[in-house]
């Protein structure tokens, strides 16, 4: 069984619909890739993996068990095993980026200290951020902030690293160090669910390729089949106006 | 102004200072538990009242209607409503305690927007990412969102305490030994008005003024500028 199975899950914002019947399996070590028109759903899906959204109806189990998603500790031990990396970043304002980084292994998970301050230091390291270890994120660059926040969600030891849009908030000459970082992570073999409209990278780093629109997975493929021959006319719209320019 | 200096010997004598003196006293008291209280009480109110913490809706209406509802009643009917509440009740209780229920009660209501309005200008995805990581409502308010908020919360509720300070003269109407009431005691007592009202005045600017010069401090240590 795949370490992620979601299965007929939906979702509504007040009335609006915004999640119906999605399916999708990601099976550990494998690199998802969800794509589609803003509005899509894209996002929303992580937000309810994530237990920000709850869902109305549908199944989510994670490495073999379902996951309540009205239970709160249900909820908890979900939120173990998912690390979530936001749009915007959403550093803690009020803190450096070493205990952005800190916080909720030692608040949370009551972690040693020592040791997972060594630990932050060597992940803030590996995203390049040695030197701003010290900085608060007003002080940071955008790229920075979210490689600050890459090392924060993989400070928490997650079986999944879900990353929504992480570049779309960035100045493009600004993209390439966080997709940079995202690579090291896969050549780790890390475990991912991506949101991105960066179809070059996509192609690149993903097995797998989600299109969805309008709150529903249209299209599920390798690379090659969702940017080369899509069999639904809808994503072949997609694919073929984004890869114009 | 003649006249004044006339009396002043007079006036700031031994007993009428001591006189004034316990009033200040209790007016001081009275504004510091009657607004530290309803701060703390504020503050749960505002917290009760945040979406984020509390998931119990009908808990949230209670907080919402009391803070509604005591913000639009004048000082004075609250007092009065306070102060015969206490008797319908049967408690005998001093005039101190009926005044610093009141300015409490006044001061949670309107702490408690103050609190919110800060709580509320820290942006949504603060919350997220805390919630996202597992910490509870009330860890996130402590470590995440106080921190952002107190820069936002502190101005206007020391503006409002000094505001209350002022309020305090009102309970001088159910006959309670505040200032006011001090001078108004000096003032039927044969002193003129000018000399009694005018050094209660000073007192009240006495009180008021260390309590802006706190604020400013308290904003310094809680939400230090970093910039």
């Amino acid at each position: 069984m795949p370490h992620l199975v979601i299965e007929k899950l939906s979702a509504d914002y007040g009335a609006t619909p915004v999640l119906i019947d999605v399916d999708l399996a990601v099976e550990r070590g494998e690199i998802v890739a969800i794509i589609g028109p803003s509005g899509s759903g894209k996002s929303t899906l992580l937000r309810v993996l994530t237990g920000l959204l709850k869902p109305r109806a549908g199944h989510v189990h994670v490495a073999g068990t379902e996951v309540n998603y009205a239970s709160a500790e249900a909820l908890r031990k979900v939120r173990d095993r998912f690390a979530i990396v936001f749009q915007q970043f959403n550093l803690f304002q009020n803190m450096t980026a070493l205990r952005n980084v800190t916080i909720a292994p030692t608040i949370v998970k009551k972690r040693n200290a020592a040791e997972v301050e060594r630990e932050a230091r060597e992940l803030l390291t590996k995203v390049g951020l040695a030197h701003r270890i010290d900085a608060y994120p007003d002080e940071m660059s955008g790229g920075q902030q979210q490689r600050v926040a890459i090392a924060r969600a993989l400070a928490l030891k997650p079986d999944i690293l879900l990353l929504d849009e992480v570049t779309s908030a960035l100045d493009p000459e600004l993209v390439a160090e966080v997709l940079d970082t995202i690579r090291l992570l896969a050549q780790d073999g890390m475990t991912m669910l991506i949101v991105s409209h960066e179809m070059a990278f996509v192609r690149e780093v993903a097995s797998k390729v989600v299109f969805m629109a309008d709150g529903r997975v249209v299209e599920v493929g390798p690379p090659a089949q969702i940017f080369d021959a899509p069999e639904t006319t809808r994503c072949a719209d997609f694919v073929r106006r984004i890869l114009r320019h | 102004m003649a006249a004044l200096l006339e009396e002043a010997p007079r006036f700031f004598g031994y007993y009428n200072m001591l006189f004034l003196g316990q009033a200040f006293a209790f007016t001081a008291l009275l504004s510091l538990v009657g607004c530290g209280g309803g701060f703390v009480f504020g503050f749960g109110l505002a917290v009760l009242r945040s979406e984020r913490i509390v998931r119990f809706a009908p808990l949230r209406w209670v907080a919402t209607v009391y803070v509604e509802l005591f913000r639009r009643i004048p000082f004075l009917v609250k007092l009065m409503v306070i102060f015969f509440a206490f008797q319908l009740a049967g408690f005998d209780v001093s005039g101190f305690v009926v005044a610093a229920t009141t300015v409490a009660l006044s001061a949670s209501a309107f702490s408690a927007e103050n609190v919110r309005a800060g709580l509320e200008a820290v942006h949504k995805n603060q919350w997220d990412a805390a919630e996202a990581m597992n910490m509870g409502g009330l860890t996130a308010l402590r470590r995440v969102i106080l921190p952002q908020a107190w820069r936002i919360i502190i101005p206007p509720s020391m503006t409002y305490s000094v505001g209350l300070v002022k309020s305090t003269s009102i309970v001088s109407q159910i006959g309670v030994f505040e200032l006011t009431y001090a001078a108004k005691i000096l003032n039927q007592k044969g002193f003129s008005a000018g000399i009694c009202f005018g050094t209660i005045l000073l007192l009240y600017f006495a009180l008021c003024y260390p309590l802006n010069l706190m604020a400013a401090r308290l904003e310094s240590k809680l939400a230090p500028s970093r910039h």
